[in-house]
């Protein structure tokens, strides 16, 4: 099973450096782009390949890239790497860049070529420090070997990368918001339309991709669409980054093919639950995915095939929740987390999620009241996309209608005992 | 007033972007490098040197979290509370560090040595229970550990 995003990490050893990186046959798909390709080949290879965002919105990459204005007015444009992974239970971005930096530049590279950007953005997340350190190493090193910088390879093509470190704030994830905060403003999403696409950052015409989707453009560039697809057990295309955390055997990361089932990551590659623990649920892709249960363990991890459930692939890495977690702690800790975390923009986000917050806590210190499980019910239509900016409160919502759902008897358990039950 | 060494940090971010004004985190964070904290002279000593209104760098300086508008102490111990920490444990171990050190979240010591606040996912949950103390990362947690760690932070 080929593991192209990962083979070259060995766990707590440094990553390669430029010169093992390139022995290892590192930059050749970036070599080839920009030595053999037009922009235009290079945009046209990656929508043909399929890949879809690892970021949790699933977008097709070449898509994206297909949008971007190309005529002589359209520069200054620029392509901008979201690093900013803070999804509550996502530990793949960091693992990423940590493990292999080069990797991710020679994407980038690509990537800006593809669309003619002259200037690529790292907006990385404030708590990363490890990757700050490996990723300005490797950048120096990518500019020394002339990847970087003015005539790249003697091709004519001109590219600066910039990390930016972030000062906080899971909204600067969202695209929009993450543009505002690269202009130093306060993270708060923008209109849609216009697209970042169009207007973007300064006003420009900007592509803003994820860390794992970066990562793969230089190996579609290298070992084309049909490779790309031929990873996956789906035919959607690749290998996607799966974690699994909470109470199992062995929690932990892995590259495997999308497709592969739930079943199979939970119970081979996680180990199952800890003895003495029971499975109640787990939510597939990160914090803002809907629950799903033992029925559904069989379904494939995929973009389309989670859908069928009712959740999301969102980014593949999922936390499970046993029969010693009380379920309602586990969504008012997951609510806390978006009502902290809204940028307070817009009024049901700003307003709902505090209240859902306040609610949950009730319900769990024992002092919840059966109407507070229909008013919880109702915020599904009041933080639903259309009536929100953006798409944070509509993913605070995914969990709470899905864990009301499965988990009903047990909220209702809690109104009715006037305590937790999973407290003594 | 900014000093020199500040000045001449926040100039080589502004290289980086189009307009000065693009570096008003950057900036933040550099003076809180420097001091610890940004004071409420310093927000207007940084809108002064990027052409920006006070207020909208208060604006920008009270959004984002890993700005920190009171002092703080010497160390500050940043403990994850993301779900899959949670699932693990991080609420008994705030709790123990809490009673050791006898402060609450959003607190600082008596001492000036730490302050304890939380933070979203630190994406470590493989690990889980993580923190940070000031730049450094640690996973894995255990009262034990824990106990090393406050020893050597003093």
């Amino acid at each position: 099973m080929e593991k192209p995003l990962t083979k070259d990490i060995v766990a707590n050893d440094p990553p390669l450096n430029l010169k093992d990186f390139r022995k290892v046959g590192g930059y050749a798909g970036t070599i080839k782009a920009l030595k053999e390709m037009t922009p235009a080949e290079v945009t046209s290879l990656v929508k043909d390949s399929n890949l879809l965002g690892r970021g949790g919105a699933g977008f097709s990459t070449g898509m994206k890239w297909s949008m971007v204005p190309m005529d002589e007015n359209s520069r200054p444009k620029y392509l901008i790497c979201n690093a900013d992974e803070m999804e509550p239970g996502t530990f793949k971005d960091r693992y990423l860049m940590e493990g292999n930096p080069h990797q991710l530049i020679a994407g980038i590279i690509v990537a800006s070529y593809a669309i003619q950007a002259q200037k690529a953005y790292i907006f990385l997340r404030w708590a990363y420090k490890k990757a700050e350190v490996v990723l300005k190493k490797a950048i120096a090193e990518a500019y020394e070997a002339g990847y970087l910088g003015k005539n790249i390879l003697g091709t004519g093509y001109d590219l600066d990368v910039v990390i930016h470190t972030s000062a906080g704030r899971y909204i600067c994830g969202e695209e929009t918001a993450l543009l505002n905060s690269l202009e130093g403003k306060r993270a708060i999403p923008r209109t849609k339309p216009p697209f970042a696409v169009t207007v973007g950052l300064f006003g420009r015409p900007s592509v803003v991709n994820n860390v794992e989707t970066l990562s793969w453009i230089s190996h579609i560039a290298e070992n084309g669409a049909d490779w790309f697809k031929g990873l996956s057990l789906t035919g959607t295309g690749g290998t996607k980054l799966f974690g699994v955390s909470g109470k199992v055997k062995n929690p932990g990361l892995w590259e495997l093919p999308l497709g592969i089932t739930v079943r199979e990551l939970l119970e081979e590659h996680a180990g199952g639950m800890l003895d003495g623990y029971g499975f109640r649920g787990l939510l597939p892709g990160g914090a803002s995915t809907d629950f799903i249960i033992e029925e559904h363990l069989d379904t494939k991890m995929d973009f389309h095939t989670l859908s069928e459930v009712g959740s999301r692939l969102g980014t593949g890495t999922m936390i499970i929740l046993d029969d010693k977690t009380c379920p309602v702690a586990f969504l008012q800790n997951v609510e806390r987390f978006f009502a902290l975390e809204s940028c307070g923009f817009c009024t049901p986000c700003r307003e709902g999620l505090p209240w859902i917050e306040k609610m949950l806590a009730a319900i769990e210190s024992g002092n919840g009241k059966m109407e507070y499980l229909d008013i919880l019910k109702a915020q599904k239509k009041y933080l639903a996309l259309g009536n929100t900016f953006c798409a944070h409160a509509p993913g605070a919502a995914e969990p709470l209608q899905s864990g009301l759902n499965y988990f009903y008897d047990d909220f209702v358990r809690h109104i009715n005992e006037k305590k937790c039950p999973w407290k003594s | 007033m900014l000093t020199e060494e500040e000045k001449n940090e926040i100039e080589e971010e502004i290289r980086n972007y189009p307009y000065r004004a693009v570096a008003c985190i950057d900036a933040l964070k550099i003076v809180q490098q420097h001091r610890g904290w940004v004071s409420d002279e310093s927000v207007k000593d940084i809108a002064h040197y990027l052409g920006m209104a006070n207020e909208e760098v208060d604006g920008v300086a009270t959004f984002y979290s890993r700005i920190y508008r009171k002092p703080v102490g010497k160390n500050v111990i940043l403990i994850c509370d993301g779900v899959s920490c949670m699932i693990m444990g991080y609420e008994s171990l705030y709790e123990y560090i809490s009673g050791k050190i006898g402060i609450r979240f959003g607190e600082t010591t008596a001492d000036g040595l730490f302050t304890l606040l939380p933070i979203s996912c630190l994406g470590d949950c493989d690990h889980a229970p993580a923190m940070i103390i000031n730049n450094d990362h640690f996973n894995g947690l255990t009262v034990k550990k824990i106990d090393e760690l406050l020893d050597k932070y003093k």
